[in-house]
């Protein structure tokens, strides 16, 4: 985040976009919950799903999946077009203003209605409420970065932000919600394959310099490693060879499962040291057990950038060891021995390294942490980013078209699929899944799917159906819902028994490469009715078009009213006996193509 | 906003005022209460509706005090602190009017304390004794008349409307701070309760299980199910989302038994949801790994495995499975090159382990090909 959490409270627009927060991010949710409720505050959500907070927000912009940079090019089409823009902001402390104007000259809110789907008198009146105030803020999750268009997204953002002289203050700002715990530490940290601690390149000689002193070694590797996606490849010739695993369960959370299993099963050798014997874990050679975070100490990173410090409250069960102990011990044996420094003494070295954690030291973590950039011992920490001047100097208007997202619907596959999260689980389930209470209140997983769709496809809450993408097939029990939209399924991917990264699209951002989770196309039928149409061609043909496929038995008008009237019986004596549930099934969807 | 708790330093610096309180000189920051200016001067005041991160509410009356040229007692909860004000907690009208509100309190509400969860920490309990009524009069106080179901549908915890005093401190726990609605009072007079929408089991309704009512309720009426009260807390940071919510966890021998969010903290001021509260027994629970295991000769990785763990690994030491990761890495490396291994950091592990776990891979394995779950 560009801002701090409490900013959430003092900003008088929130344009809230790709975030469910309430049940995502529960605290945030609160206080952007608090602002609307008690403090006037203006509330815009972009989001195809009618979240909780798109139930309270003033303008809630309903657009389809992976089509953000048109609805925000659009906003900045009015807004420059109205003259709303902020002047000043823009002439002291940006550049690329008309590459921008020029880009975004096209978007009129009637072109982007075309292929948003959100009324062009909407995008009309969030532009005009979101550039009518002095503080906006704006607030995303993954519903912005998991697309083919992520980083595009992202910079849109910022456009759209810059444009109105929304950043360096208190109140204004980017704040993407980081998923989990310490996500943003990991990146900070260093554990990414282009950029060693603090961001630092590892292209850049004199940052591996600087590594290579501390670290006692003489030749760091300078190329940009694989992204985790690419070391997973099984295409001929690429991916790697062995892979090591710290509590991480790829199997569950990543696209396409069964390439994730497969390519994790090619490996000559995998370890996975984790606190649970995961779906990864299982088909490891060797499994390395861990502590949990209540057993041991150090720091986490949370989505403003605050490093906090975590304490151990319980003895480990059995033999596991806390994974900074894992990999010193591990270091060791390889060769390369680490010294065995505790989480204090670590952070030490990591201050040392990385400019922007140069005063994170423990003894100033006692209170309530402290947020990067934080340089020197007396640097007291930063709660907002780029106030007076940005990093680079002026910040820049990156001009983007939009690009639709990998995956459109098709016949075969007329609907779009999205993943998230809800509220009462987290990530791959591991933990929330051992909790009783957490497990009690949301036992099982369902896919949410529109009334319209419902009607169209003859299912009724509670069915069990089978979704399939060009990748792979579940089942899950179905819930009628209209907050999701037409033409769009959700489903969350917390539950390993309803594994929905078996159908999920491995298309991902060029850049970020990070996977559109947002928009795989599937198509949905009623369990049964799959089934049996695998080892039946009728029931296949049925399933695709049941008028057409009864049209085959030419069939007397005394037959067909029969069938109509719902006397399955006629039906029963060519096909053989059929499920209850399926004979219900036909019945209705005859019933609705007016057969 | 819902939250006094973390006046910034800011607002630290606004102009004090000076009162009188039972003879004392108090200090207090403009704004506040009377009776936070006494709570601040640590002069107890019975309370039961007061809740500092809640707006004030004026409904038990145990508050009462006498404010010098105001007319008869007055509320200190709803009553601003003005310069210059001179405050009595102990007069025989304030002890009277007291007496009356505990005694009206008392007799509808029904409940044996010795087997309450919330006994010893109960404020109505503490409140009760200061005023001198003792456990037998309880008994007596009580008219015990309507016996009203426990509402047992969530998994979480219990509400007894029979041993709730409508302080009203969990509505607006959940109005003020969650923003959620989910209960109100309702009904009159007598009949008064904390109902939801339809008067539905908790679990039906549109709660969202965060328990900010339950850290705020007085009284046994909300408690967590299965309670057993910590001995000690030790406070960290939630593992589960970004927010980073800073918790106390509470602990009994070696196992986590409460949480509690830490009211201090600029990120939660104490706050939390259901995934921070209540999802801390998953450290305990029996399928954590506690020994290094290594795959059985033959064991193809094909197998899907349901439950039958133990047949495709074997436990093995420390020293014998680390012994053969490194043997097999340095193979690996040696055979194919660095860049043939990858490694997977992860987000739920510290900055301390993120750390090392990139240098590992770039200084011993000799690769960049790190990364971690940021993308999904
Ligand atoms: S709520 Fe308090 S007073 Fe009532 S039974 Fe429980 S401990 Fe006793
Ligand atoms: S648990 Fe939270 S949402 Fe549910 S009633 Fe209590 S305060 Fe409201
Ligand atoms: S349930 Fe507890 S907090 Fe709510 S009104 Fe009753 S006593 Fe007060
Ligand atoms: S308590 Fe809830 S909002 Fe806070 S960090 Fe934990 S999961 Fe996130
Ligand atoms: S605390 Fe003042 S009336 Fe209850």
């Amino acid at each position: 985040m560009t801002n701090s959490i409490a900013d959430v409270g003092k900003a008088e627009l929130l344009f809230v976009i790709g975030s469910n927060t309430t049940e995502c991010h529960p605290i945030i949710g609160r206080l952007i919950r608090q602002g609307v409720k008690f403090k006037g505050t203006k509330l815009i959500i972009a989001d195809p799903r009618t979240t909780e907070l798109a139930k309270m927000a003033s303008i809630h912009l309903r657009h389809k999946p992976g089509t953000d940079v048109a609805l925000i090019n659009a906003m900045m089409h009015v807004i420059i077009e109205e003259n709303l823009l902020n002047k000043k902001f823009i002439q002291e402390r940006t550049e690329g203003f008309e590459q921008l104007a020029e880009t975004v000259k096209k978007y009129t809110p009637e072109m982007a209605e075309k292929i948003t789907g959100v009324p062009s008198t909407d995008i009309i009146k969030a532009a005009r409420m979101f550039a009518g105030v002095d503080k906006a803020a704006v607030l995303y999750g993954m519903g912005i970065t998991q697309h083919t268009t992520g980083t595009d997204n992202v910079k849109t953002l910022a456009n759209l932000l810059m444009l109105t002289g929304n950043i360096g203050r208190e109140g204004t700002g980017l704040s993407p919600l980081r998923g989990q715990n310490n996500v943003q530490g990991a990146c900070d940290m260093g554990a990414l394959p282009n950029v060693l601690t603090g961001y630092q390149a590892v292209t850049d000689q004199e940052k591996r310099k600087a590594a290579e002193t501390a670290w006692g070694v003489s030749a760091l590797p300078a190329k940009p490693g694989l992204t985790m996606g690419e070391m997973m490849s099984t295409k001929p010739g690429s991916g790697v060879k062995a892979m090591y695993i710290m509590g991480e369960n790829p199997i569950i959370t990543d696209p396409d499962m069964r390439h994730t299993r497969q390519s994790l099963t090619n490996l000559e050798f995998l370890v996975v040291q984790d606190i649970f014997p995961t779906e990864t874990a299982v088909i490891a050679d060797v499994i390395l057990p861990a502590m949990a975070y209540a057993e041991k100490d150090g720091t986490f990173t949370n989505t403003e950038r605050r490093v906090q410090r975590v304490r151990k409250a319980v003895e480990p069960p059995g033999e596991a060891k806390a994974d900074w102990e894992i990999i010193t011990l591990l270091a060791e044996k390889m060769g390369h021995p680490f010294g065995r420094k505790n989480p204090e003494q670590i952070m030490e070295e990591i201050a040392s390294l990385t400019p922007i954690y140069g005063g994170i030291h423990y003894d100033r973590l006692n209170g309530y942490g402290l947020q990067w950039p934080c340089t020197d011992r007396n640097h007291p920490g930063t709660p907002f980013l780029h106030q007076g001047k940005f990093n680079r100097g002026l910040g820049k208007f990156h001009a983007v078209e939009y690009k639709p997202p990998a995956e459109s619907v098709s016949s075969g596959f007329p609907l779009i699929l999205t993943t998230g999260r809800i509220l009462e689980h987290y990530h791959a389930g591991s933990m929330t899944r051992r909790s009783e209470v957490l497990d009690k209140l949301c036992p099982n997983g369902t896919i949410d799917i529109h009334p319209e769709d419902a009607l169209k496809l003859g299912i009724v809450d509670g069915d069990i159906v089978a979704i399939a993408s060009e990748r792979g097939k579940i089942e899950a029990p179905v819930r009628i819902t209209d907050e999701t939209a037409p033409g769009l399924a959700f489903m969350a991917f917390h539950w390993s028994e309803l594994p929905v990264n078996v159908v999920t699209s491995t298309a991902s951002d060029p850049s970020a490469k990070i996977p559109e989770f947002k928009v795989s196309a599937v198509k949905a039928v009623l369990a049964v009715l799959d089934r049996a149409s695998q080892d039946n061609a009728f029931f296949a043909r049925l399933a695709e078009n049941p008028v057409e496929a009864l049209k085959e038995y030419d069939l007397t008008p005394e037959e067909k009213a029969a069938i109509a009237s719902g006397d399955i019986r006629k039906i029963e004596s060519w096909v053989g006996k059929l499920d209850e549930r399926l004979k219900k099934w036909l019945i209705a969807r005859l019933q609705q193509e007016k057969w | 906003m819902t939250t006094t708790a973390s006046t910034t330093a800011e607002e630290k610096k606004v102009a004090t005022i000076t009162l009188t309180i039972d003879g004392k000189k108090v200090e207090a920051p403009k704004g506040v209460t009377v009776l936070e200016a006494a709570l601040g001067a640590d002069i107890y005041i019975p309370t039961l509706c007061y809740d500092p991160d809640l707006k004030p509410y004026g409904a038990c009356r145990l508050c009462v005090v006498e404010i010098d040229g105001m007319r008869g007692i007055v509320s200190s909860c709803t009553t601003p602190a003005a310069d210059k004000m001179v405050v009595h907690t102990e007069t025989p009208k304030v002890n009277q009017a007291r007496r009356i509100a505990i005694e009206l309190i008392m007799a509808n509400h029904i409940g044996d304390c010795l087997t309450c969860a919330k006994n010893q920490q109960c404020e109505l309990q503490k409140v009760a004794r200061y005023l001198g009524i003792e456990q037998e009069h309880f008994d007596r106080l009580r008219k015990g008349t309507r016996v009203l179901p426990i509402d047992k549908s969530h998994p979480a915890f219990d509400r007894d409307h029979n041993k709730c005093i409508l302080c009203g401190r969990c509505v607006r726990a959940c109005q003020e701070i969650a923003g959620v609605g989910a209960i109100d009072l309702a009904y009159r007079g007598y009949a008064a309760k904390v109902s939801t929408f339809g008067d539905k089991p908790i679990h039906d309704s549109i709660c969202e299980s965060c328990g900010e009512c339950i850290a705020r309720c007085p009284t046994g009426a909300l408690v967590p199910k299965r309670t057993r009260q910590a001995t000690r807390h030790v406070k960290t940071i939630c593992p589960y989302c970004g927010v980073g919510c800073s918790i106390y966890l509470g602990m009994r021998g070696n196992e986590i038994v409460e949480v509690q969010g830490d009211r201090e903290s600029p990120v939660n001021k104490g706050g939390l949801c259901v995934k921070g509260r209540f999802g801390f027994d998953f450290v305990n629970h029996p399928s954590r790994l506690t020994k290094p295991l290594i795959r059985k000769e033959g064991k193809g990785k094909d197998i899907q495995v349901n439950g039958n763990f133990k047949d495709i690994f074997r436990e093995a030491t420390w020293d014998e499975a680390l012994d053969l990761v490194a043997k097999r890495l340095n193979q690996i490396k040696e055979k194919y090159g660095p860049d043939s291994i990858g490694v997977l950091s992860s987000a739920k592990c510290t900055n301390e382990e993120n750390y090392l776990l990139q240098k590992f891979t770039r200084a011993v394995i000799g690769t960049n090909n790190i990364d971690h779950c940021a993308r999904l």
